[in-house]
């Protein structure tokens, strides 16, 4: 069912590289984590357009502002505490409010950065970008969605902010697949339970819902990249088949897509929800799988959820 | 607009543009009419003679650009563009009401000539950056030009865009920095002091100009030489703010504060009595 196992941002970078020779009008900043992020991959083919800001992320965002206002489509790139929570107000004037063709880029979201503590582990991000107007958010579920989706929002004009992981984890979808923005895609058919993911969680959706098989219950497996603007009409068509909803994102249950879900739910059939996510917590160093099954970000917090989802139905 | 204006009428233009921000700031009721007068005078000079600019074609993508990061002194950013012909003058008496495009800080897209979105302090010299940058990249010759309020430069971020500019090598980049002493809470060196400001652009590898901010003379021999600098170019001028209405010279009280209807009458008189 799932794929070998690959890192999203090396395909952020494959992206870039290949849009240094396709788009002209592409600059690609970063704030002194080239190596990390992929950008490098783009400075080593294009290093004319590739702009090292240093450690100085409210000055990325400035200077991405300012160099979108002079018809570039610009790449800014760091880790997620830092690309969505350094220079928040500096997105908020400078990209979203004036609507600026600026990418904010980050990798190392989530509790699998692992080792680096809580001061590196964004499960925040989603939730403060989301809430600026005009910010697309996006958080492919893996390596070549990553690489679809960096193409894709190069091609669309306007602030967006995208998230990624650090680590290796199982592709679910097919290399060269298409992405639309915006655009929920049902992975797996069923009719007892609607599982929604983003990012490396669509992967533990599809494994849950094979455990849950085993149970006799069918569950339903949207991969929802786009956290915004939400594919809500997706997510409603199945609810109302199924009749209730489980959410998986490795990022706060406050704030992030299990938020978007509940809004676009209680505007539509009033239905069961169950968010996995970290619960209003920060987290910790540790080896990646420990943390994700510590702060209950696994396929079996999944099935559990979607059995208590199941079991609220009215 | 290769404008062949003397000095004394910029001058002039420089006491009209105070005269708008008065009118401007009573008929709102509120606004910034302080640092908007410390500035009137290198306003006139650069959109009345310096820059490059065509007030028919604000997206000529050859003309020279102007950022505001201190942009509460929005009117004078406004009265300076009507002026110069990128909207009528009546509008800007619809500064700060509601449905006017002259919002209370300016809005990239809203107004004819308004190059970015400002008004939280201390992001314009980064937007500026941004800018230089890009037509650095693209073999183009404009100059940026980017107005700071002494106050904001308290703000680190300041201080992230002069390391990079250095860096990336933007000469055609002038920060003029509006030095007229006052901040909302008082004197600029009683809240967190900034001197020796001079020398902190220095030490920044920039190359420093120092003047009297209100004698266009100065002005415009600094913004020439600017445009020769192998290196970013900080202007720090000397100003006074509320400068051309004597109740509001040197008054931190006249920061964000409009002038009331006496206020108003007195302010008016007094600058009708320069303009020619």
């Amino acid at each position: 069912m799932t794929g070998q196992k690959l890192a999203q941002r090396n395909y952020y970078g494959k992206a870039l590289a290949d849009l240094a020779a396709e788009r002209p009008d592409v600059v690609v900043l970063d704030a002194d984590l080239a190596g990390s992020t992929k950008t490098g991959d783009f400075q080593k083919v294009c290093p004319e357009r590739f702009v090292e800001i240093g450690i100085a992320e409210q000055n990325m965002i400035g200077v991405a502002s300012g160099l979108a206002a002079s018809g570039k489509t610009v790449f800014a790139s760091t880790f997620g505490v830092f690309a969505s929570g350094r220079c928040w107000e500096q997105i908020r004037l400078a990209v979203a409010y004036p609507k600026m063709n600026v990418k904010i880029v980050a990798t190392h979201c989530g509790i699998s950065v692992g080792e680096d503590g809580a001061s590196h582990q964004a499960l925040e991000d989603m939730a403060i970008m989301r809430v600026l107007p005009n910010m697309t958010v996006i958080s492919p579920a893996d390596a070549y969605e990553a690489y679809a989706a960096t193409k894709a929002i190069a091609d669309y004009k306007g602030p967006v902010y995208m998230r990624m992981g650090r680590s290796e984890f199982p592709t679910i979808t097919e290399e060269g697949e298409e992405f639309v923005i915006g655009k929920a895609k049902v992975l797996r058919e069923g009719s007892d339970v609607t599982l929604c993911g983003c990012g490396q969680m669509v992967c533990y959706c599809l494994d849950a819902a094979e455990e849950l098989a085993a149970e006799g219950i069918s569950a339903e497996v949207i991969n929802v990249s786009t956290i915004k603007p939400l594919d809500a009409d997706a997510i409603i068509a199945s609810v109302s088949k199924t009749g209730c909803c489980v959410s998986a994102e490795e990022h706060s249950i406050i704030g992030g897509l299990g938020s978007a879900i509940a809004e676009a739910l209680c505007s539509g059939p009033c239905a069961p929800l169950e968010r996995v996510g970290t619960r209003d917590t920060f987290g910790e160093s540790g080896k990646p799988a420990d943390l994700m099954a510590k702060y209950g970000l696994t396929a079996a917090d999944i099935v559990a959820a979607a059995k208590k989802s199941i079991s609220r139905k009215g | 607009m290769a404008g062949e204006l003397s000095t004394a009428e910029l001058e002039n233009i420089a006491n009209k543009l105070r005269l708008h921000v008065v009118e401007m700031t009573y008929e709102a009721g509120s606004g910034h009419p302080g640092g908007s007068l410390s500035a009137a005078d290198l306003m006139a000079a650069l959109y009345f003679r310096v820059m490059r600019h065509d007030p028919s074609n604000p997206q000529w993508e050859d003309r020279d650009r102007f950022v505001l990061s201190k942009g509460h002194v929005a009117p004078v950013l406004y009265a300076a563009l009507a002026e110069a012909g990128y909207f009528p003058v009546e509008d800007l008496v619809s500064l700060r009401k509601m449905g006017s495009p002259l919002q209370g800080h300016p809005v990239r897209g809203k107004v004819p000539g308004v190059e970015m979105s400002t008004g939280s302090l201390g992001q314009g010299l980064s937007m500026a950056c941004g800018i230089a940058l890009a037509g650095k990249m693209d073999g183009k010759d404009y100059m940026t030009y980017c107005l700071l309020g002494d106050g904001e430069l308290q703000s680190g971020q300041n201080w992230e865009a002069a390391m990079f500019a250095r860096q990336a090598g933007l000469s055609r980049l002038v920060a003029i920095v509006d030095r007229n002493h006052l901040q909302i809470s008082g004197n600029t060196e009683s809240v967190v002091g900034l001197e020796p400001l001079p020398e902190k652009w220095k030490s920044f590898g920039w190359n420093v100009i120092i003047i009297k901010g209100h004698s266009m003379r100065q002005i415009l021999e600094a913004l020439d030489r600017a445009q020769g600098s192998s290196r970013p170019t900080a202007i720090i001028m000397d100003t006074v703010k509320g400068k051309g209405v004597s109740f509001m010279e040197n008054n931190a009280g006249f920061h964000g504060k409009a002038p009331n209807a006496d206020e108003y009458a007195k302010a008016v008189s007094e600058l009708k009595e320069v303009i020619q």
